[in-house]
Order: structure tokens, then sequence, then C-alpha cells
């Protein structure tokens, strides 16, 4: 996980709830886009892939490429596609099971 | 269940005009979008972002407005957050919102689903910190997010936007590698007598050329052998200028070499694509007034090929005429009268595009990958994986899908299709056209057993005896 981000807010939002991603608290502004919230706070990657494990983060941000996917309450989501509430809890996808490709 | 007159999929520039003039002609309208806000990608969320940061973003973005303004209209439901993922006899549409599935029905369909980026795979592009340019200009619409170390790669006006709103916004990026060569535009020459009728995009185009050089923004144009460097994240990109090798650090890629249109949904109810020479890539095939062989179902807009965003606007307006007609409610006589205006501003819309499409040609490199190359994101399947299938007989992507599984992972090929389709076509000696492309079916987008059970509590369920 990066500390510094290479993202910055140009224009702050204002209002700001706490959200956790894996272990880490953290403080979003409300309503606005996820994945780009998570950005700014320093998250990267977002996820490992399934099939080697490589990490990944967002691509397209208009839900098409699905590598910024997270898991909310047990549900895999685009988190490009969602805006920011108070109290997600946020994890990386579980799904290590086995290797697709490979069998 | 829900229904109107006519159903439109996207509330980009294309699905707002058609609202707006099918509704005029006194259709009722239900306009399904993924997004909270209406504007499509171009327009993201244009009428909170003009507020908050319409000086950075341009006039063009802001104009999307009017676009927005003409949703209010009692005939229009617009329904945000609605994720179609089924089309049937077309004429039905399923969808998710709020967690729980639906169905609506209508008279007619009208696809309004815009562009995607074209896949642009060069090796490291899978990396963290590698985005489209359309990304990075999203987050600074929707989200007013600037990414700061940036190099942008590719080819295309749009990097010269996304550059030129980056410089506004005070966070300018480090550099531009471009991929067009003056060859390029030698041979796009040809194409300037149309252009010069488009010539107030060739004025944008030089002014941003000029806003850039004034901000010191270094140029490396005719780059090749471009990569992106890193192990987590992306931390270099490297090319050549003719033989010069050069590397610049950075902590963000912005991919850009032209967009293609989001031919999903119409792949998914069997339209017929062809390729597109020009474009490079597959459009659906329509008739003059966005109807496709599926006779209730319209697209318009750069779902259909790529015009642009007000080419969209009037391609939508003059579908909804044309439904309008279908539906008898404007006479042949009143179609044809409001279609004239339309297709004139459509027509000087298009003026321009064959000399933009010769002068920025998508990055060849992206379209012959090396072979430890990734082309598909989801399931990684190298360029070589899919030459390897063309030496086993594979001579269409569906095959290649049991061979390998490319296109099987959650973005169902949105991003490898057109890669997989042309690296088959060159290993095979195939055109593009016999090729083919994946066989898209329902659903269009994951659909969780929750949403669909969701959706029985609200269906009357008649038991047969």
């Amino acid at each position: 996980m990066k500390i510094v981000s290479p993202f910055r807010e140009i224009t702050p939002a204002g209002d700001h709830v706490s959200v956790r991603f894996e272990q880490a608290d953290l403080m979003l502004p409300r309503g606005e886009n996820l994945a780009g919230a998570l950005l700014v706070a320093g998250i990267m990657p977002f996820r490992q892939t399934p099939v080697s494990g490589a990490p990944r983060g967002p691509f397209c941000m208009m839900g098409a490429c699905y590598d910024c996917l997270v898991e909310i309450d047990g549900v895999t989501k685009q988190a490009c596609m969602l805006l920011v509430t108070e109290g997600m809890d946020i994890t990386m996808p579980s799904a290590k099971g086995p290797d697709d490709a490979e069998r | 269940m829900l229904s109107a007159d006519l159903i439109i999929i996207g509330s980009g520039p294309a699905g707002m005009s058609a609202a707006r003039r099918a509704a005029s002609a006194d259709l009722s309208v239900l306009i399904l979008d993924e997004q909270p806000a209406p504007g499509g990608q171009i327009y993201r969320d244009v009428d909170r972002a003009s507020a908050l940061r319409g000086d950075i973003l341009g006039k063009d973005f802001r104009d999307g407005q009017t676009l927005t303004k003409g949703l209010q209209h009692d005939n229009i439901t617009h329904l945000k957050g609605a994720v179609v993922w089924q089309i049937e006899d077309g004429t039905h549409v399923a969808f998710t919102r709020d967690g729980r599935a639906e169905f609506a029905s209508s008279q007619r369909i009208l696809l309004a689903t815009g562009a995607l980026e074209r896949p642009m795979p060069v090796p490291g592009w899978t990396l963290p910190g590698v985005m489209t340019a359309g990304a990075a200009q999203i987050l600074l619409k929707q989200s007013g997010i600037a990414c700061e170390r940036a190099v942008l790669v590719g080819s295309g006006p749009l990097l010269y936007l996304v550059a030129t709103q980056m410089v506004r916004a005070g966070v300018p990026p480090l550099a531009l590698v471009e991929t067009q060569t003056k060859t390029d535009l030698m041979r796009a020459m040809r194409h300037v007598r149309g252009a010069l009728r488009g010539w107030p995009y060739l004025l944008k185009g030089l002014k941003m050329l000029v806003e850039l050089r004034r901000a010191g923004i270094t140029r490396h144009v005719g780059a090749t052998q471009i990569a992106v460097d890193g192990a987590q994240c992306a931390t270099a990109v490297t090319f050549r200028i003719g033989n010069t090798k050069h590397r610049i650090e950075c902590d963000t890629v912005l991919l850009h070499h032209g967009v293609v249109p989001n031919t999903q949904a119409a792949r998914s109810i069997d339209i017929p694509h062809s390729w597109d020479d020009a474009q490079n890539c597959f459009a659906p095939e329509c008739d003059e007034w966005g109807r496709s062989s599926v006779a209730t179902v319209f697209i318009a807009g750069d779902g259909a090929g790529i015009r642009g965003a007000k080419a969209a606007a009037y391609a939508g307006e003059i579908a909804a005429l044309e439904i309008a007609h279908d539906l008898n409610i404007v006479s042949k006589e009143d179609r044809d009268a409001s279609v004239q205006p339309l297709r004139k501003g459509l027509n000087a819309e298009r003026a321009a595009r064959p000399f933009i499409d010769v002068a920025y040609p998508p990055y060849a490199g992206a379209l012959t990958p090396s072979d430890d190359t990734i082309i598909c994101r989801c399931e990684e399947v190298t360029a070589g994986d899919v030459r390897r299938m063309a030496g086993l007989g594979c001579i269409g992507p569906n095959q290649t899908k049991a061979f390998g599984r490319p296109g099987m992972g959650p973005c169902q090929g949105r991003y490898c299709g057109l890669s997989v389709t042309q690296i088959l076509s060159a290993a095979n000696e195939i055109p593009p056209n016999k090729t083919g492309y994946y066989r898209i079916r329902p659903p269009l987008k994951p659909i969780t057993l929750g949403e669909i059970a969701a959706m029985a509590e609200a269906e009357t369920i008649e038991v047969r005896k």
C-alpha cells in the first residue's frame, strides 16, 4: 500500500465519513466516487487477481474493466460505480480459489 | 412492470437528446443509466462538476448542461443507477437497481451505450497506476481529482484535452508520449478539405497545443516500443524515438489511442456488426435512422460508430424522430422536415473526422502486441497465448475461450475483444470481418441471485394447476 498518494483533490469535498478498507480506518468524502476517494486516501492496490495474484487498481473508472473490484458485505462490487457512504466495510475480494486458467 | 413507449439505455449525449426529442413528440420515455447523474462519460456529472470546477473542464464540457436540462420533461422518467443486463424480444429490458432486478417493457428501444477506450495492451499496462486517459478525465470531472507526476501516452485529441485540463488544474503532466508520426500527418492532409469544413475542431486542437507549449509540457512524438515499468505499481514509462531510448519516472501512466463503440448490448441481441477499416474496430449495422436488424431496436451515438459528442446528440434526435414516426405519432412529412437541420448538423460534425482518424491512428505496437504482453486483463492471457491458439487451429475468438479463457473474466471481453480479433486475423491471414468477435451473452453485467430473487417478490406469479 502506498503511503503518499499521487492523486490529489483539487476542489476538496466537505463532509467526511469513516470507512474501513482492510485494516485501515479512513475518512472519505461522503457521496463522492468510492474508487476516486480510495485513490486519494493512498489505497493501492485494490485487489489481487485470482489468476496470478497480481496487484490491480482502477483502470477505466466507468464500470467496464472490473479492475477496481472490492468486497463489501460479502459481495464483490466495482468501486468506481459506488458512492462513499458512512461505515462502509471494504476488503479485497477474497476470490483466492483454485486457478481456473491452469486447470 | 415499468413500461414506456421508448426505453433509452444510456444518458450520454445521444440518449439525452433522443429522450428530449421523443418526449416533445409526446412519447413516454424511460431512461436507464448506470451512473448516479446524467451526462454519460463525456459530460460525466456535468451539473455538479460545472459548478465546482467548470473553469478547469472548459466550455465544451459545461455545454452538456443544455442536454441534462432537456431531461426535465413530464414524459421522461430517468432511472439513475440502473444497470441493464438483458434485452429480450427487442421490447423488454432487465436491469438491476438498488439491489433488486426489474423488467421494463416498451414499443421501441434505443441503445445509446457510447464508447469504450480502445484497448491499448503494452507491456505493464495492468500495473496499478496505469489507467486510461478517459479514467483520469472522469476522476477530474466527477471527483475533482488530479493525477500528479503523470505521463500521457498514445495518440488523439483527447490526450491534448486531458493535458490542458491538468495544466489548468495546476497539476500538469510530466510529458506527452505520442505515437502518431509525421507520415500520419502527411497522409491526413488528403482529408484536409473536409477537415477545413470542420475547422472549429482544428482550431481547438491548435489552441490546446499552444496552451501546452506555453505550459512547458514536453511532447515526444513518434514513440515506439512503449512499456510501463514497475513491480507493485507503475514507476516509469519507457519508449523509443527513432533509435533513442527514453525513460520517464512517474507515478501514473495514462493510456489512450482512440475510443471504439461499446457494442456489448447490441451484440447480445445478435445485431450484425461489420469491421470499419478507417476506425479499426467493429460497428453495428444500422440504417441512416439508427434502425438495427432488430426492427424495434435503434442505436445512436458513439455506440454506432465514433463521431463524437455533438454528432451523437444529432444522431439521438434523428433516431427519436424515426421512432415517433414508426409509432404513428409523427407524420412522414413532419419527420422529413424536422430531420433536415439535424442531418446538416450531423454532416458538419463528421467533416473533421476522416482527418482526425488518419492523423491520429491507433498505436501499431498495441495492435500487434509482443508475445509476452497481457491482452486479456481479467484472465491474464498474453498475445503469445492467442498466437499459439491460432497455431493450433483457432479460427475465431469464441474458440480461444475454450483454449485459454480470454474474454471469460468479469469484463466479458470489453478490453480484449478487439485485440483477440486482430491478433487472430493477422496470425490466420483472415480479415477481421471473417474472424469475427466474441459472442456476447446476457447477463451483460454480473448480477447476484439475491437481486434476481427480489424480482420475484415484485411480480405476480400465476401458478397453473
